[in-house]
């Protein structure tokens, strides 16, 4: 049966009553109840919902690729056949072939020994009979199809040598190979960074135009769904809870949680006044003292250190120089690899800057003798990205979170320990009944909660927040974020809170720092940084953010720019952005941009900030 | 991967002469010399005889004459069995422990790999179970326990084979000795296969590998396979480090004229220059294996040639 | 998944797991049942393990009620010498395991810690006796120094098994420094001795306990190999290994001088293992 004969807007794929379940030792687990979907021809479904909802098992289990304790029930027919039930061999045949599969971590989904063009070429010869060399030449199409760099090369490289986008986009070759009519893209951009999400997912959306498959886009992101699918389906505890076009649901849910989803996914709002939490600080700032400084903080790395010969050196951080007030928000955004956690690292003085000093309150952290710094480190609290790999697994939530006092107030006693500890779980909003609790019986969330516990009991003066909602849940984030918002509010503490979410750090930070290969790109007031970015790679960072609005997103996603960021090992010479920077000129390959001060307030390196 | 053979080739040369050193301390380290137990000789005829072997010289110098002797492949006189050299009877010696002991390492790939293979496609039924308690049963006996065991019931029991001896071309010689040397480590292979092919088909890859429509058979063998057996090669230099080790007692219970036995007697006798060879060629053959391991294993993942 | 449902501490956890499985049940209680016996047994019988009766020689088991387990060559009862041999190999096994976890905990430790050059250098060094067929160097020790004596044959054996508990320390070191919540501990202002001793030490006791339960019999079948190539214990001394060097010998007239201590020792042997297995599957940070 093939595509030609279907009538246009044909049902590609119809779940009618699908139910999964798992066999486990504690009992029949359900994991999707009654789902019933369609997908046409040329129309992309996007499926939204928490981790857990469902999403994944439903698709999968029409797949047949669940474990063996799955058991599943209803049917599911594709171009009419059915599906659930059908023989290994049957689906063998439409797998790869009528169905194309995309899954969420690029890395791990692709046979780590294999090529990639041994990857392409073997879908090709499988299901089209035709030979290696004929399916290496098309692997090449395909690749060169979904924009990939080189594809030449490529082709004999293995996955652990190309970057996670690279990655993402050969695998999507290899579910188009055979020009599926469907294509399952399972969280297809969950692992990548904010630009190559924006990437992967404009590549989408071209390849629904242009291809006229049908697709089915699963995603926790309402951003993503808005800017690729023409009809969503929100499903919750294994059931699809609401279904629609993409416009009236994610701007008129009808569904209590739909409306919750849609209110706490991450919006940016550069055009609409200041978000309530940003005005809390007050829109503008009176003079604080300075708090926090560093001045020309540079960090290198060494990397493939041999017995002899001189080892590469890897510049983490390049010549970073801020002041924080007391009371203070400073949000830092970048890529992965933008130096964002070396900052933070370097700050603390967890990790000693190889040049540059930090100096808090006065007091030259790198210069101060081990004892007087670890008595410092009092007012420098921090919250890590991993919320379970935070906290020591052997200690429970009471102990965990009473340790700080036992280093830094040894004279309490145990009921005053006892008392502090009970004061700021209840805080930070954890139950009393959770102190005698280990770690991997907590949620992400309550797991971040109790590390935030732990850095706010010595009441800091400085709270620094590595990624500290990135492992979390879009609803938890939320939470997180607002509690940080309350703690800042109470205690007047300073926080430099770093993030690749650009919306979250705009809900939390009034001035924000962004950072490319380990320098400084612009700086500003969160306001005017949002509103009127300065420099070409913050105008494409908050283009890349996906806003779940189904009338501006297409139209983003349409303006994404290509491009990845160049190895740190080997940065471009000159301005560090111009490999990417769409308005390059020779001088940006000549000089490094001065870090010039605009409006006194804001700060930017680039040669043509002022034309642009 | 070419440079990453050379890479590692380059690193024998400086291990193999740690080697060496080390093992010349901790024989000459030791109290007591060749000719302690001899009470009938004279001072004189001692002194002599340290003389004629270069005993009385100072430890350096000893040293370097061995090592200069190395370099020509020399490993000098043997100090008990005085009308041979080391050399001559390491040459005796050493084919008979070297055919045994690859053998064994032959057998123990053969049954184990696939047996682990077997396991765990068809996990939890009736030959996965039967293959679980077998190994742990295997790899728990000692070929000290199992080599005469064997000998009992094979030969003096069941006349099936030759208690003990050997002949040249006559496999039914080799077959006990071969079969009580492999059999632990088959055990072990089975379950590190076993295990890890279990791991690898619950990975992303594998399911990804399935969504492509590639079956049953391809996945096994072309997705599955190269990180399953990463674990067993790792193994191997561990393995055959057992064979070596197991092949000292395996001589001795069987009766074979390999090199085992010189090591024992060489270091009751204080035989400096035999027991220095003994290590010196079983430090050598072990390395060697290591590296054809370590090069097995960049073959198989991509990943290690990078670092 | 389960995971959040297990109550308790890695202990608590651990020791359930154990509690609830039949053969971990099993195989403890052969463990300690062989145990008793070896250590009270010998007490209620007449015969010492040196003692010899020159009216029964190389009796079979079960002729005579004096000699319920046969008597060797020289008359010496089976049944007390297979147990004193019991005794010699578990003792020998256990100390030699210590010395090696001794030496290898503090070894892997430190190099895990220190990083860098320090710890280049440690492992190297480990590498290097690695690759040593270290069991010649046993070998030449047991012979060169003081042969049959038990501290040089514990101290030998010691010496050379803890190479790898260095190794798996070293790494699990390696990977707690890693984790997040170490430098959050730094961030606290703990000093590295306390993050050593409240962090690092707490977390490496899983692992060590597991690799100590897998080593005991790794050491019993050492001893038992030494002894069997006649460099271990000697006679009229018993182990099970010399038992069984000399019941090898005599298979061909009297096997049961050899079935007595193999089948003590297999039994040994696979409930140590089972035990192992059991503890690692129940202890592995790596499984959940």
């Amino acid at each position: 049966m093939s595509a030609e004969h279907l009538p246009e807007r044909a049902e590609v794929l119809r779940l009618a009553q699908l139910s999964v379940s798992f066999r486990t030792a504690t009992g029949l687990v359900s994991a999707a109840q009654e789902v019933t979907l369609s997908v046409a021809r040329g129309e992309c479904l996007g499926v939204v919902g928490a981790s857990g909802a469902g999403k994944s098992v439903s698709f999968l289990a029409l797949l047949g690729l669940l474990p063996p304790n799955a058991y599943v029930q209803g049917s599911a027919q594709f171009c009419g056949a059915e599906l659930l039930g059908a023989a290994a061999r049957a689906l063998d045949r439409l797998r790869g072939a009528s169905i194309g599969m995309v899954f969420q971590d690029p890395m791990t989904s692709l046979t780590p020994h294999l090529t990639i063009g041994k990857q392409i070429a073997e879908v090709v010869v499988r299901h089209r009979g035709v030979s290696w060399a004929a399916g290496r030449a098309r692997g090449e199409a395909l690749l060169t199809r979904v924009h990939v760099t080189d594809p030449g090369r490529r082709m004999g490289q293995y996955p652990h040598e190309l970057s996670g986008g690279m990655r993402q986009r050969a695998m999507i070759a290899i579910a188009l190979a055979c020009e599926p009519q469907l294509l399952i893209a399972d969280e297809p951009t969950t692992s990548l960074d904010v630009t190559i999400q924006a990437q992967i997912l404009a590549l989408l959306a071209e390849l629904k135009r242009e291809q006229g498959m049908a697709m089915v886009l699963i995603t926790h992101d309402l951003g993503a769904v808005a800017g690729v699918a023409d009809r969503v389906a929100v499903m919750r505890g294994g059931r699809v809870i609401e279904t629609g076009p993409v416009g009236v649901v994610l701007k008129r849910p009808r569904d209590p949680y739909t409306r919750a989803l849609v209110d706490c996914a991450p919006q940016l709002a550069p055009e609409r006044a200041p978000m309530p939490d940003t005005a809390l600080a007050g829109s503008e700032p009176p003079l604080r003292a300075v708090a926090l400084s560093l001045t020309d903080v540079s960090v290198e790395f060494p990397v493939g250190a041999r017995w002899f010969g001189r080892a590469a050196r890897l510049s983490a951080l390049r010549q970073v120089s801020l002041e924080l007030a007391a009371g203070e928000s400073l949000g830092v955004v970048g890529e992965s690899g933008s130096g964002k956690s070396t900052l933070v690292r370097a700050t603390l003085q967890l990790l000693r800057p190889t040049t540059g000093r930090v100096v808090w309150m006065g007091a030259a952290l790198g210069e101060l003798p081990a004892g007087e710094l670890r008595a410092l480190r009092k007012d420098l609290q921090i919250i890590f990205q991993d919320p379970l790999g935070s906290l020591d697994p052997r200690l429970t939530v009471g102990e965990i979170v009473a340790e700080p006092l036992l280093v830094q107030a040894p004279q309490l006693t145990a009921t005053a320990r006892a008392a502090e500890t009970a004061a700021v779980l209840e805080r930070v909003g954890l139950p009393a009944r959770l102190t005698g609790r280990y770690p991997h019986e907590l949620s992400g969330g309550e797991c971040q909660r109790v590390g935030i516990a732990r850095a706010m009991i010595l009441k800091p003066r400085l709270l620094v927040c590595d990624e500290p909602v990135s492992a979390l849940d879009t609803p938890t984030q939320q939470q997180i974020v607002s509690l940080l918002a309350d703690l800042k509010r109470e205690s007047g503490l300073s926080l430099l809170f770093v993030s690749h979410n650009l919306a979250l750090v705009q809900r939390l930070c009034e001035r924000v720092l962004v950072l490319y290969l380990g320098r400084m790109m612009e700086l500003g007031p969160a306001s005017q940084l949002y509103a009127q970015p300065l420099h070409p790679y913050t105008r494409e960072l908050l283009g890349a953010v996906p806003i779940p609005d189904p009338e501006l997103q297409p139209a983003r996603l349409s303006r994404v720019l290509a491009g990845e960021p160049p190895s740190p090992l080997n940065p471009p010479s000159g301005c560090a952005y111009r490999t990417r920077c769409p308005h390059a000129i020779p001088v940006c390959r000549e000089k490094v941009p001065a870090w010039e001060a605009v409006d006194g307030a804001r700060r930017v390196a680039c040669h043509r900030w002022r034309e642009l | 991967m070419l440079r990453y053979a050379l890479r590692r080739i380059g690193g024998l040369i400086p291990t193999l002469f740690v080697i060496v050193t080390l093992s010349f301390c901790v024989v000459r380290l030791a109290p007591g010399g060749p000719f302690d137990q001899e009470q009938t000789l004279t001072p004189l005829v001692r002194a002599n005889l340290d003389r004629l072997y270069g005993l009385d010289q100072p430890l350096s110098v000893q040293y370097g004459h061995y090592l200069r002797g190395l370099l020509h492949g020399d490993f000098g006189p043997s100090l008990s069995q005085r009308d041979f050299t080391v050399s001559e009877l390491i040459a005796q010696g050493l084919p008979v422990s070297v055919v045994i002991g690859l053998c064994a390492i032959l057998l123990a790939l053969l049954i184990g790999i696939p047996a682990g293979i077997a396991a765990a496609t068809w996990r939890n039924q009736g030959a996965d179970h039967g293959l679980t308690v077998f190994a742990a049963l295997a790899v728990a006996l000692p070929s000290f326990v199992t080599g005469p065991l064997f000998a009992l019931v094979f030969a003096l029991t069941l006349h099936w084979l030759p208690v003990a001896g050997w002949e040249p071309g006559a496999p039914r010689y080799l077959v006990l000795p071969v079969l009580t040397l492999a059999l632990p480590v088959a055990a072990h292979l089975a379950r590190l296969t076993r295990v890890s092919l279990l791991e690898v088909l619950r990975s992303p890859w594998i399911r990804s590998a399935r969504a492509r429509g590639l079956g049953g058979a391809r996945v096994l063998w072309r997705h599955a396979l190269r990180p399953a057996l990463l674990p067993a090669v790792s193994y191997l230099g561990p393995a055959l480090a057992y064979v070596v080790t197991g092949s000292l007692v395996v001589e001795t219970v069987f009766g074979l004229p390999g090199t085992g036995r010189y090591l024992v007697q060489g270091a009751i006798d204080r035989d400096y220059p035999l027991v220095m060879g003994m290590i010196i060629v079983y430090g050598a053959l072990l390395l060697i294996f290591n590296l054809v391991a370590d090069l097995l294993y960049g073959w198989l993942d991509p990943r290690v040639r990078h670092e | 998944m389960s995971e959040a449902a297990v109550p308790g501490g890695l202990w608590r956890r651990a020791g359930r797991q154990l509690a609830g499985n039949t053969a971990t049940r099993l195989a403890l209680t052969v463990l300690i049942l062989i145990a008793l016996v070896a250590l009270l047994g010998p007490l209620w019988s007449p015969w010492r393990f040196d003692q010899l009766d020159w009216q029964h020689l190389a009796v079979p088991p079960g002729r005579l009620a004096a000699h319920w387990l046969g008597t060797d060559r020289l008359g010496r009862d089976l049944y007390v010498r297979t147990l004193y041999g019991v005794r010699v190999s578990l003792l020998i096994s256990v100390l030699a395991s210590l010395v090696s976890l001794v030496i290898g905990v503090t070894w892997g430790a430190v190099a895990g810690f220190a990083g860098g050059r320090t710890d280049e250098w440690m492992m190297r060094f480990v590498d290097v006796l690695y690759s040593l067929p270290y069991l010649f160097i046993v070998i030449i020790l047991t012979t060169l120094f003081q042969r049959g004596s038990i501290v040089v044959l514990l101290l030998a054996i010691g010496a050379v098994g803890w190479l790898t508990t260095a190794r798996i320390v070293r790494g699990e070191t390696l990977a707690l420094k890693r984790r997040e919540f170490i430098e959050a501990a730094r961030a606290l202002g703990l000093s590295n001795s306390s993050i050593v001793v409240r962090h690092i030490v707490p977390n490496l006791l899983g692992p060590v306990a597991v690799y100590a339960t897998l080593t005991i019999p790794q050491m019993i079948i050492f001893e038992g190999f030494l002894s069997f190539l006649g460099l271990g214990v000697q006679e009229p001394h018993a182990s099970l290994g010399n038992l069984i060097n000399v019941g090898a010998q005599e298979m061909q007239s009297a096997p049961w001088m050899l079935l007595t201590p193999a089948t003590f020792l297999v039994v040994l042997l696979i409930c140590l293992n089972v035990l192992g297995d059991a503890l690692r599957d129940a202890l592995d940070p790596h499984e959940r």
